[in-house]
């Protein structure tokens, strides 16, 4: 324990991006892979509930695909050096094999017997090589593979880039402005080059992505103008031939044939599906408004389905008639966080920025999105260079009964947009319902939003500080007459100080005071009347975070600088209690005690002060938690109190600390990595429930679960008894005596039923005197005398049966050894009555 | 895979009444029937009966109107002196009146000479009412006393002489044969039983009483006197239930709508006020030319009778409702297409499969759905889209700019069509809750038009008087910025006395609000 305690690091969660590369079908479209940073998850393509997550990559897995040869098997590969085999069923690593270098991109084909290709970085920055790996049949789990043969030659290092004949005939690379394609059989390359941007009209002719046929020879290439081509004729480099397919207005991210060879799809920026048919410009079908740019489109090898991945970190599952069926939606990491890390006081999610105009809830326990609240309500128009309206704030009060949000919008020098809407949770739809819009609340960007969270608060206050040098105050008030009862928020108090800035806003924990901080001042204000009590000026540059003390440091205020000093106040004496050194890039108070966890940014990356505010000494200090900046963090309350003993740890007992850093990822601290909270007999469990319930499962998945109950029930009860029907004779000799010498059936019944009763008979056998055992042995003799032949021969199968138990007695516990003993007794009793 | 998201139109909220079910209703009638009388219209009674006629009492006549005339169809004339308060009673055939020389009399509506005059009280009967078995009269008076009259052999049965002033308003209940109330100028209202001969309950009004009402029940009653409306509770002994404070002068006249659920007053400061007998708020208010002295209410509220210290009769008539009937209506699929299967239970095993419901699009929201950002602009700048919901266009040209679309939607287009832009711009660019979005409008649209500016004189007049706004505006916003700093100055000397910040953020409030 002790150990474990020491050993609390720093863990990445939230899942990582699920758009990295293409996502693979399998071959009968019931789950979907797709690579996750070290792992390679399983989804299922009915419920997009994940399966399996396969773990054992030592690094960004970069690859992913199916086992040509046998469809229940994946293959991945990985920057760590290795190319894995999986089980993907059950979630078992078969082989690994080692190749040495860091692998980028994975292709197979059937054609390629125990071969597949890998594209390999050489030393040079940007130069790529497809080369083929063959991977021994060893029956070891851990395999050297041969040593790699060049393919090609300076490909792109985008997998995309690179895609395999029909029939394993050649392979095709784009890169910049040419097309080459390397023929296996002829082992030569041939190149086709478009006009580069020395021409102006060509300017933006690049090649994005490259796609073959399944049937036909042909190929697909997208271009950076929106343009695809398909090649034919490529056989011969005179004589090669192209069409042009042009609908997309910016660059085609992704390219993709239908199983059959059919139809082509095609997406980019404008978060289209296109479906060309019969490879025509003029049969274009659309799937639009699918939220974000396409990444990637893949189709599955039975053709029913296919997917796009998106930038937003989501993978939409697509039906063939382009109807989406399913969307597996990760933390989206997409646009720059601007509302902070918040938790949604009724689910316990993380709340921040999600899709454009969106907020997202992310479960936190699940590791999914639970889902997106649409605040900006827009259509959304995905373009290059349009200023979207940003959701910048957002803040829940009241034990998550209240929302507000506040989005803005402004063109360059042209004029600001910014409305302000507060949403309240309605229990009846179980979701928040916009109750108030206000438009331009201030004139100009709010810097802060803050709800009085104070428990016995009489009515919802809200607090917004603006740059345009005043603060309001919000209350709810009453807006219902004699038809309708309704609530709405209005201005209460407008408050500024010397036409100053206000930075920041914060209410102390029982609601009494407010503090509002005005570029280098705070201000203390009375919430009762909206007085100003007193003021507070260090000098040290504008204030940064404000916090108040919890419990029982409440009586401290504590400021965080831009110039890197860190202030901590008595509002009973009014004066400055400390004061540090330490330049605060996140400041929180942790909601469940006095803690507050502050990281600043140093030479050698942000580093973890926790302290209360009563002294300036820190209760626990990390350093160097990860190299870059830590733009967000907050406490999440645990659910169940975790019991670090050791001192320094005690500050994760009741919270866990999650922050964000500038480049998205989200970061805690854990003593045991998140995947060890997931035990293997859930995951399976969760395997189970996940298939999908198709009508035939509801006609007969019920009854098969019925019966596999039953079955469940009758294993558990064989367990029990299955020594009993074979080892005591009793039965055995009931079955196997004549039925024409048997008493009548009633008779025996009750015997019969009676011998199989365990725990009643093993009561009355301890009652028994041990002289029992005497007698049977008389009766045993007496019946051996009075039988037949027939019956000695079976006597003989009896007593071997016997010398069996008594064997076996020595083993059973004494209680057990009774029971047996009186089942022999009281099936003698029937033998030698006729 | 949402699907398209309309464009929100910006909602401005609406300065003044808001539009309620209640406005709605009282704003659905004709204008107003204006009928001169000779003198101030004291009383306006409808009678209960069809045809529902109307006794109005003004000067020394009495004129019985019918619905619809504008003429008398009977008049009662045969007065010495002012008439008040002719009344009909409930079967709609008798009629008594009060006048200024004391006297009260009983006419039947199809004769001229009073049936019976009942002579007793020394000065003006300002009020009569027939009691609910029919049979008696109760006349109140200036000379402080009450009477119940027979109407059989015309005598006085009872005196009531509890009041200290002036008896100005009465009213009969309609249940019990021995209960009215009466209101005086003595400030008090009160409810005499001919069965105990006194006042049973009595209540404390405040002002003098100028009118009152028993609800149809019996169980409320509500006064009027002074600016005051007040409502009581009879069967709690005379609870004051709610005391409505809505008028700026004295409140002259009360009356029930025919459903029971609002209450209308009416009052010297020339408004009626309805207010819901629920929770006594007022709903809607009519104005008046002249100083209300009479009100009334037809069967089924179709006609509101208002009488005027002026001697104006305003008479106005609901708008029937039978015009829209005479459209010829398109067929339509019958009913029960519609509810096919609506009724279908479900059964255990079945699984309900709901259709889409398809979203009802605008059709600028189509047009912008499929990118035809032109056509969508040239829908939301037909006349009719922009005169009666510029807000619609305002947004749309909103949409526009964010799509950055908004200079190709504006280019490209013809004389005929600029102008229409231009005429938009003229109209709503020194709005200021449009002015954002407008100004930037109407910098691309002289962007793009500059080079061909001088080719049409009708768009260089559109585009001469847009200059001309612009500074006019320009002009209007200096004055305003002067006068804005005038009033700091004043604000600020008057700060300085009270020295806290506080208060300097309160004002700030204020003049915010």
């Amino acid at each position: 324990m002790v150990e474990e305690e020491q050993a609390v690091r720093v863990v990445r969660c939230g899942g990582s991006e699920l758009n990295f590369r293409r996502a693979v079908f399998s071959a009968d479209s019931k789950y979907l892979f797709c690579v996750s940073g070290d792992f390679v998850k399983v989804y299922s393509t009915a419920t997009e509930e994940c399966v399996h997550v396969l773990q054992g990559h030592r690094n960004l897995v970069t690859g992913i695909q199916l086992n040509p040869h046998n469809h229940l098997q994946l293959y991945s590969c990985s920057f760590d050096g290795t190319i894995k085999l999986w089980d993907y069923l059950d979630g078992i690593l078969i082989k690994t094999f080692t190749v040495g270098q860091k692998l980028h991109a994975l292709y197979t084909h059937a054609r390629a017997e125990d071969a597949v290709f890998v594209a390999i970085k050489k030393e040079k920055p940007d130069v790529f090589q497809l080369v083929s790996v063959r991977l021994p049949r060893s029956p070891r789990q851990d395999a050297e593979a041969e040593e790699p043969c060049l393919v090609l030659d300076y490909i792109s290092p985008s997998p995309k880039c690179v895609a395999f004949g029909s029939q394993g005939e050649y392979v095709a690379a784009v890169r910049d402005f040419y097309l080459s394609v390397y023929f296996f059989k002829k082992k030569a390359t041939s190149r086709f080059t478009l006009s580069s941007s020395g021409n102006r009209k060509h300017a933006k002719n690049n090649f994005t992505c490259v796609v073959c046929h399944p049937k036909e020879d042909c190929i697909a290439t997208g271009h950076k103008d929106g343009k695809i081509r398909l090649w034919r004729g490529f056989d011969d480099e005179k004589k090669y031939t192209y069409t042009c397919l042009h609908w997309h207005h910016d660059l085609v991210m992704d390219l993709a044939f239908s199983a059959t060879g059919g139809s082509l799809l095609s997406g980019g920026r404008e978060s289209v599906l296109v479906e060309w048919r019969d490879a025509a410009e003029k049969t274009k079908e659309f799937l639009p408004r699918l939220g974000a740019t396409i990444e990637h489109i893949s189709v599955s090898p039975a053709g029913d389905l296919l997917c796009t991945s998106h930038s937003d970190n989501k993978i939409t599952i697509i039906h063939r008639n382009l109807e989406a069926s399913a969307v597996i939606q990760g933390l989206v990491k997409d646009s720059s966080i601007l509302t902070g890390l918040m938790i949604d006081p009724r689910t316990k999610a993380l709340v921040l920025n999600g899709k454009p105009g969106h907020l997202q809830f992310y479960s936190l326990q699940s590791d999914k999105q639970l889902y997106n609240l649409d605040i900006v309500q827009q259509e959304y128009i995905n373009d290059y260079g349009l200023v979207q309206t940003e959701l910048t704030k957002a803040a829940f009060g009241c034990f998550g009964a209240w929302l507000a949000t506040v989005e803005q919008r402004q063109e360059k020098e042209g004029e600001l947009e910014l409305q302000m809407k507060l949403w309240a949770y309605s229990k009846k739809t179980q979701g928040f319902v916009l109750n108030t819009k206000v438009s331009m609340p201030h004139e100009d960007r709010i810097t802060a939003l803050c709800f009085c969270n104070a428990e016995k608060s009489e009515s919802p206050t809200l607090v917004t500080a603006s740059r345009d040098g005043r603060f309001k105050v919000w209350v709810l008030a009453d807006d219902s007459d004699i038809y309708r009862e309704a609530v709405g928020w209005t201005c209460d108090f407008v408050g500024s100080y010397h036409k100053y800035q206000a930075t920041n806003c914060c209410f102390s924990e029982d609601g009494s005071l407010l503090a509002v901080s005005f570029e280098e001042t705070v201000t203390i204000w009375e919430s009762e009347t909206w007085e100003l009590r007193c003021t507070f000026c260090q000098r040290a540059g504008h204030v940064r975070h404000l916090c108040f003390g919890r419990l029982t440091c409440s009586k401290y205020l504590l400021g965080a600088t831009e110039n890197g000093t860190l202030c901590c106040w008595n509002l009973l004496s009014c004066a400055l209690e400390w004061s540090t050194k330490l330049n605060i890039t996140v400041m929180e108070p942790d909601p469940r005690s006095e803690n507050v966890a502050a990281v600043s940014r140093s030479s050698g990356g942000s580093d973890l002060f926790v302290f209360k505010p009563s002294e300036p000494r820190p209760l626990y200090v990390q350093r160097s938690i990860c190299s870059e900046e830590v733009r967000w963090g907050v406490f999440v309350p645990r659910d169940v109190p975790d019991a670090f003993t050791s001192e320094a740890l005690q500050w994760l007992n009741r919270s866990q600390f999650y922050f964000l850093t500038a480049s998205q990822s989200l970061l805690t601290f854990s003593s045991k990595s998140p995947e060890e909270k997931l035990t293997p007999t859930s995951k399976q469990l969760l395997a189970e429930e996940s298939l999908p319930t198709t009508p035939f499962y509801f006609i007969l998945g019920r009854h098969r679960q019925q019966r596999g109950e039953q079955a469940d029930g009758a294993s558990e009860s064989e367990l029990v008894q299955l020594p009993l029907t074979e080892n005591v004779p009793a039965i055995s000799e009931l079955l196997h005596t004549p039925a024409h010498v048997l008493p009548s059936a009633a008779f025996l019944c009750s015997m019969f039923v009676n011998s199989l009763l365990l725990a009643t008979e093993a009561r009355s056998a301890e009652e028994m005197p041990d002289d029992v055992d005497m007698e049977e042995e008389k009766e045993s003799d007496s019946s051996e005398e009075e039988d037949d032949a027939t019956e000695k021969a079976q006597h003989a199968g009896h007593t071997d049966a016997g010398e069996d138990l008594l064997q076996q007695l020595s083993q059973l516990s004494k209680c057990e050894e009774k029971e047996l003993r009186k089942l022999r007794r009281v099936d003698y009793s029937w033998v030698t009555a006729p | 895979m949402a699907g398209y998201k309309p464009v929100a139109i910006q909602t401005y909220p609406i300065l003044g009444e808001k539009i309620t079910q209640d406005t709605l209703y009282w704003n659905n009638y004709k204008t107003p029937v204006q009928i001169k009388e000779f003198g101030a219209v004291s009383k306006v009674d409808f009678s209960p009966q069809p045809p529902y006629n109307y006794a109005v009492t003004a000067s020394s006549r009495i004129h019985i109107y019918g619905r619809y005339s504008q003429e008398p169809i009977k008049t009662f004339s045969r007065f010495k002196d002012t008439a008040y308060c002719a009344t009909y009673r409930q079967d709609g055939r008798l009629l008594v009146a009060g006048s200024e020389d004391g006297g009260v009399q009983l006419f039947d509506i199809t004769g001229r000479a009073p049936l019976r005059q009942f002579e007793g009280h020394t000065k003006a009967v300002h009020t009569v009412d027939f009691t609910a078995d029919k049979y008696h009269v109760v006349s109140g008076a200036d000379d402080y006393t009450v009477k119940l009259w027979d109407i059989p052999n015309s005598k006085e049965i009872l005196t009531f002489k509890e009041h200290s002033d002036y008896v100005r308003c009465g009213c009969a209940s309609k249940l019990n044969p021995d209960l009215f109330v009466t209101g005086s100028y003595d400030h008090t209202v009160k409810m005499f039983d001919t069965r105990t001969n006194k006042s049973v309950i009595s209540v404390e009004h405040g002002q003098p009483v100028e009118s009152v009402l028993l609800y149809p029940s019996g169980g409320l009653l509500v006064s009027a006197g002074g600016r005051y409306v007040k409502v009581w509770d009879m069967l709690k002994g005379g609870q004051l239930l709610v005391s409505l404070k809505n008028h700026h002068k004295t409140v002259t006249c009360l009356c029930l709508s025919s459903s029971g659920q609002r209450l209308l007053s009416g009052s010297l400061d020339r408004k009626v006020k309805v207010y819901s007998t629920t929770s006594y708020k007022v709903v809607h208010s009519f104005d008046y030319a002249a100083s209300i002295l009479s009100l009334a209410l037809a069967h089924e509220d179709e006609t509101i009778v208002v009488g005027m210290t002026n001697g104006i009769l305003s008479v106005k008539h609901r708008k029937s409702e039978a015009k829209k009937d005479s459209f010829p209506r398109r067929r339509r699929p019958a009913y029960r297409t519609f509810i096919k299967g609506k009724n279908y239970m479900k059964q255990k095993d079945d699984i309900l499969i709901n259709r889409p419901s398809k979203k009802h699009l605008e059709l600028y929201d189509r047009d912008l759905k499929n990118f035809r950002i032109s056509k969508a602009l040239d829908r939301v700048l037909e006349p009719s889209c922009t005169i009666k919901t510029p807000e619609i266009t305002v947004s749309i040209i909103k949409e526009l700019n964010r799509r950055g679309v908004l200079a190709n939607a504006l280019a490209g287009r013809d004389e005929k069509e600029i102008s229409r832009v231009l005429n938009f711009l003229i109209r709503n660019l020194s709005q200021p809750r449009f002015a954002s979005v407008l100004i930037n409008a109407a910098e691309i649209v002289i962007d793009i038009y500059l080079p061909v500016i001088g080719q049409s004189p009708v768009v260089d007049k559109k585009f001469l008087l847009l200059q001309g706004l612009v500074e006019k505006e320009i002009d209007y916003q200096k004055e305003l910025l002067e006068t804005l700093g005038m009033m700091d100055m004043l604000f600020a000397t008057m700060t300085r006395k009270e020295s806290t910040p506080a208060s300097d953020g309160l004002l700030e409030n204020r003049i915010e609000s």
